[in-house]
C-alpha cells in the first residue's frame, strides 16, 4: 500500500483513494502492487527506476490516469518541468474533471514564474471542485505572487529576491479518479471496449462528470445584471410551464430565494444538520461520491475551527415546474479561504420544500 | 471583513468633491468603452470596489492595462486587488518593501485623476485668464498645477470653449519658478514657440515637445531665470509620471500630447500656467473683458489726440521698457509728439490674457498700425497692464 501519504491529504478522502487505485483494472491487486512499487522507488529517490517502471505500466494501460499522474510527479521530482507539464496538461485534456493535474500544472507554472497560467489552472481546478482547499491555498499564493508582479510594475521594484514566497503544494495523489473518464468522445471502433470495463453502475457518474463543463463559459452565466434578468424571465416561463399563473411562479421564486438564503445561513452558523437538510435525497455528490462520505466531508469542512461567512447575492431563479435553476454569486469567507464565485444550484420541490439536487460552480 | 476594509482604503481616495453618478452601466462587466479615458475607467474601477465587486474591478483594471500596459497606477490597483484575495490588506499600495515615496506618488496621481474627473469644468465658467484670444489663435492651453491638469480651450468666435483636459506632471518642487535648476514650473502667460518632433528628441521626452517662452518679459523684469521649459511627452517605460516629478516642464502622457499637439500653433498658441485656476462666470468674464478693451481703446485714442499728458496717464510710475523708465519715455514722447500734425493708430488681432498670481496683471498683444504725417510703422506689440488704485496702467511695453 502507498506509504507516503501526502501531508495535505484530507483523511476523509482515504476511502476514495482506495477506490481510485482500484479503478479500471482487471486485476486490482496487481495494479496496486505496481503503483506501490513505484511509490517505494520514488520514496527512495530512485526516480529513473520509478520512471522506467511507470512507463512500462503506462505502456500496458495507456489511458490509466493514476499511472500518468505518477509519471508527472516523477518528472517533477527529476526536475524535468517541461516534460512534467506535458504529462499533466494531457491529463487535464483527457480528464478535465480531475482537479489534481490542474493543481500540479499550476505548481509547475508557478515554479517557472508563469503565474497567469498557474492562476488559470488553479481556477480550473476549483471550478471542477469548489471545495478544493489545496487549490485554494495555492491560488492564494499565486494571487500574492501576481500582486507582487503588479507592484513591481507599479513601483519599479525588483522584488524577485526580496519576497521569499511559500512554495505551492504539489498534490501527490490522484484522489478523484473514481469517476475519471476520458473527455474525448470514443469515436473509433477500438475504444468502446474500454468504458464498459469501468462503468457497470454509471448513470449517476455521467451526471457527476458534468460539473466540469461550465468551465469554459462561466462568464456568460454570471454576466447578466439583475435588471435585464427580470425582464428576460417572462419569456422563459411560458415555454417551460404555460399552465402556471404568474403569481405562483413569483411565490415559488420567493420560496426558492429564501431556501437559498437559509442554506447559506445554516452554513455560516456551522449548523451542519440544517445545512445538509437542504440537500435532496438524490443530490448528485461531487464525483459521484457516496452520500455518506460526502456528508462526512462536508461536516468535517464546516466544523473546522474559525468563523465561516457565506452570503449570496445577485440571485437569479429560473423555474420549470417543480425544478428550478438558481444562479447567484457566493461570497465565502473563512479563516483560510476567501472566495467570490458564481454558483449554480439545481433545486427540486419536494414535500413543499425546495431542496438542492445539484451544486456547481459557474 | 477584509474586503470592505480594502474598499475603504481605496475609497478614501475618492472622497473628494461632489459624488457624481458613475457613467456607464453599473454592474455589468463590460470590457470595452467608447469613452476610454483613463479617469472614466478609474472611476468605474473604484465604483466596483465600493460595491465590493472585486472581481469586476480586477477585470476592469486588466482591461485598462491591456490598453495601457505601462500604466503604473493600474498595476498598483491590480496588485492590491489580487493581494486582497490572498490575505487582508490594510493600505493602498500594500506591496511589501514598497518605497513609500513611490506609493505616495501613485496615490497622488490617483487622487489627482479622480478629482479632475469629478470636477470637470462647467460650460458657463471660463478660466479668468482667457480674457480675449486673437482671431487666429485657434486654441488656448491653461494649466492648473495644483490639480495636475491641463485644459484645452477652443476659440469660439472670441469665447473660450472647453475642449478637453489632461493629467499632467509639473515640477518636483512645485510651481512659481524663480531660478535655473529650482525644479519648479513657471507661473505666467506664455506661448508655444516651436514644435520639436520625436525624432529630434531622446526617449525621455516621449512623442514630442513644445518649448514655451519662459522667461518672458515680465519674468526677466522680476529677475527670474532658467530656460528650457517645455510641454512634452513621457518616456516609453511608463504611461504617466507622478504629479510632481519634472524639473519644471509640463509633462503629458504620449497619447495626450499627441492629441494636444494637433491643436498647438507654434508661435501662437497661448499656454497659461497657474497654481490654481480662477474661474469666472461668463457674465463676469464678459464685464472684465469689455472694461479692459475700453481702457485700451482710450489709450489708443489718447495717443491719436497728440495730447501727451492724456496719453501718459495710461502709464504706471513703475513703467519700464528695456532700460527706459517712465521719465525718459515721457520725455521722448513729448519730443516726438511735438513734430506731429496727425497720428492714426490701429490695434488689430488683439489678445488679452490675465497673468495668474496675486498682482492684477494682463498681457496684451496686438498688431499696431501707426501712421503719422512723418512716420508710419507696423509692429507686433506686447504690453503688460497692471491695476493700480483701481485703474489699469501700462507697466511694460515692447515689441512682441
Amino acid at each position: 500500500m502507498p506509504s507516503i501519504l501526502p501531508k495535505q491529504l484530507r483523511t476523509s478522502r482515504l476511502p476514495a483513494l482506495l477506490i481510485a487505485l482500484a479503478i479500471g483494472l482487471a486485476s486490482p491487486i496487481a495494479q496496486a502492487d505496481n503503483l506501490a512499487d513505484i511509490q517505494k522507488l520514488m520514496k527512495n529517490g530512485q526516480y529513473p527506476q520509478a520512471l522506467e517502471k511507470t512507463d512500462a505500466y503506462i505502456a500496458s494501460k495507456p489511458r490509466d490516469a493514476q499511472g500518468r499522474f505518477m509519471k508527472g510527479l516523477i518528472l517533477t521530482e527529476m526536475n524535468r518541468p517541461v516534460d512534467a507539464i506535458a504529462v499533466f496538461t494531457k491529463l487535464t485534456e483527457d480528464y478535465p474533471e480531475l482537479p489534481e493535474p490542474y493543481n500540479n500544472l499550476a505548481v509547475l507554472y508557478a515554479q517557472q514564474k508563469q503565474y497567469d497560467k498557474a492562476r488559470t489552472a488553479l481556477e480550473m481546478a476549483i471550478r471542477t471542485h469548489p471545495a478544493y482547499a489545496i487549490a485554494y491555498e495555492n491560488l492564494g499564493d499565486v494571487y500574492a505572487k501576481l500582486a507582487s508582479q503588479a507592484y513591481d510594475k507599479a513601483l519599479q521594484l525588483d522584488s524577485a529576491n526580496s519576497t521569499a514566497q511559500g512554495k505551492l503544494s504539489l498534490i501527490r495523489d490522484l484522489i478523484s479518479t473514481g469517476n475519471a473518464r476520458p473527455a474525448g468522445r470514443p469515436t473509433t471502433v477500438a475504444k468502446p471496449v474500454e468504458p464498459p470495463k469501468a462503468t457497470p453502475t454509471e448513470p449517476v457518474k455521467v451526471a457527476a462528470a458534468e460539473p466540469a463543463k461550465p468551465a469554459s463559459p462561466p462568464a456568460a452565466t454570471v454576466a447578466p445584471v439583475a435588471a435585464p434578468a427580470v425582464a428576460a424571465k417572462p419569456i422563459d416561463k411560458p415555454a417551460a410551464e404555460p399552465a402556471k399563473p404568474a403569481g405562483d411562479t413569483a411565490a415559488a421564486e420567493g420560496e426558492i430565494t429564501s431556501a437559498v438564503q437559509a442554506w447559506a445561513a445554516a452554513w455560516s452558523r456551522k449548523d451542519v444538520k440544517a445545512y445538509l437538510a437542504h440537500y435532496a435525497g438524490d443530490f448528485q455528490t461531487p464525483n459521484g461520491m457516496a452520500r455518506k462520505a460526502w456528508e462526512a466531508e462536508r461536516q468535517q469542512r464546516i466544523e473546522k475551527p474559525g468563523k465561516i461567512s457565506v452570503s449570496v447575492a445577485d440571485v437569479k431563479v429560473t423555474i420549470n415546474g417543480d425544478k428550478a435553476t438558481v444562479k447567484f454569486r457566493q461570497d465565502y469567507k473563512s479563516a483560510s479561504l476567501n472566495s467570490s464565485a458564481g454558483k449554480t444550484l439545481v433545486m427540486i420541490r419536494s414535500g413543499g420544500k425546495w431542496l438542492i439536487q445539484q451544486e456547481r460552480v459557474g | 471583513m477584509r474586503r470592505v476594509a480594502f474598499g475603504g482604503v481605496l475609497l478614501t481616495l475618492v472622497a473628494v468633491g461632489p459624488a457624481l453618478p458613475v457613467p456607464g452601466k453599473s454592474g455589468a462587466p463590460t470590457t470595452t468603452y467608447s469613452d476610454a479615458g483613463i479617469e472614466a475607467q478609474l472611476v468605474r474601477i473604484y465604483a466596483e470596489i465600493e460595491k465590493n465587486k472585486l472581481e469586476n474591478a480586477l477585470n476592469l483594471v486588466e482591461s485598462l492595462l491591456h490598453q495601457h500596459p505601462n500604466f503604473r497606477l493600474g498595476h498598483l490597483i491590480k496588485g492590491d486587488l489580487l493581494l486582497a484575495r490572498a490575505r487582508p490588506i490594510s493600505t493602498f499600495g500594500n506591496a511589501t518593501n514598497a518605497p513609500q515615496e513611490r506609493v505616495a506618488d501613485l496615490r497622488d496621481e490617483a487622487v489627482a485623476r479622480l478629482k479632475a474627473y469629478k470636477q470637470k469644468p462647467t460650460n458657463n465658467a471660463v478660466p479668468r485668464y482667457l480674457l480675449q484670444m486673437q482671431p487666429d489663435q485657434k486654441h488656448a492651453v491653461v494649466v492648473d498645477t495644483q490639480k495636475a491638469r491641463l485644459y484645452l480651450y477652443e476659440n469660439d468666435k472670441g469665447r473660450p470653449r472647453f475642449v478637453a483636459d489632461y493629467y499632467i506632471t509639473h515640477g518636483k518642487l512645485g510651481a512659481d519658478k524663480m531660478k535655473e535648476g529650482d525644479k519648479k514650473t513657471p507661473i505666467g502667460v506664455y506661448h508655444v514657440t516651436t514644435s520639436l518632433p520625436r525624432q529630434k528628441l531622446t526617449d525621455f521626452y516621449g512623442s514630442g515637445a513644445f518649448p514655451i517662452n519662459y522667461p518672458n518679459e515680465w519674468d526677466k523684469r522680476q529677475g527670474r531665470n532658467g530656460h528650457g521649459i517645455w510641454l512634452h511627452g513621457t518616456p516609453s517605460d511608463t504611461f504617466s509620471r507622478p504629479p510632481k516629478a519634472s524639473d519644471g516642464c509640463v509633462v503629458l502622457a504620449n497619447t495626450d500630447l499627441d492629441a494636444l499637439a494637433k491643436n498647438l500653433q507654434p508661435g501662437l498658441t497661448p499656454v497659461i500656467i497657474s497654481n490654481e485656476i480662477e474661474w469666472l462666470s461668463l457674465d463676469d468674464w464678459q464685464k472684465e473683458r469689455a472694461a479692459l478693451n475700453k481702457t485700451i481703446d482710450t489709450w489708443r485714442a489718447d495717443w491719436e489726440s497728440r495730447d501727451t499728458d492724456r496719453f501718459l496717464r495710461h502709464y504706471s510710475k513703475k513703467f519700464q521698457a528695456g532700460k527706459q523708465g517712465l521719465d525718459e519715455f515721457a520725455k521722448q514722447k513729448r519730443q516726438v509728439n511735438a513734430g506731429k500734425e496727425w497720428i492714426k493708430v490701429k490695434t488689430e488681432n488683439l489678445s488679452m490674457f490675465r497673468n495668474p498670481g496675486k498682482e492684477e496683471l494682463v498681457v496684451v498683444t496686438f498688431e499696431q498700425d501707426y501712421r503719422s504725417n512723418n512716420l508710419s510703422n507696423q509692429m507686433k506689440k506686447r504690453q503688460y497692464w497692471i491695476r493700480e488704485d483701481g485703474n489699469w496702467k501700462i507697466i511694460y511695453e515692447g515689441a512682441a
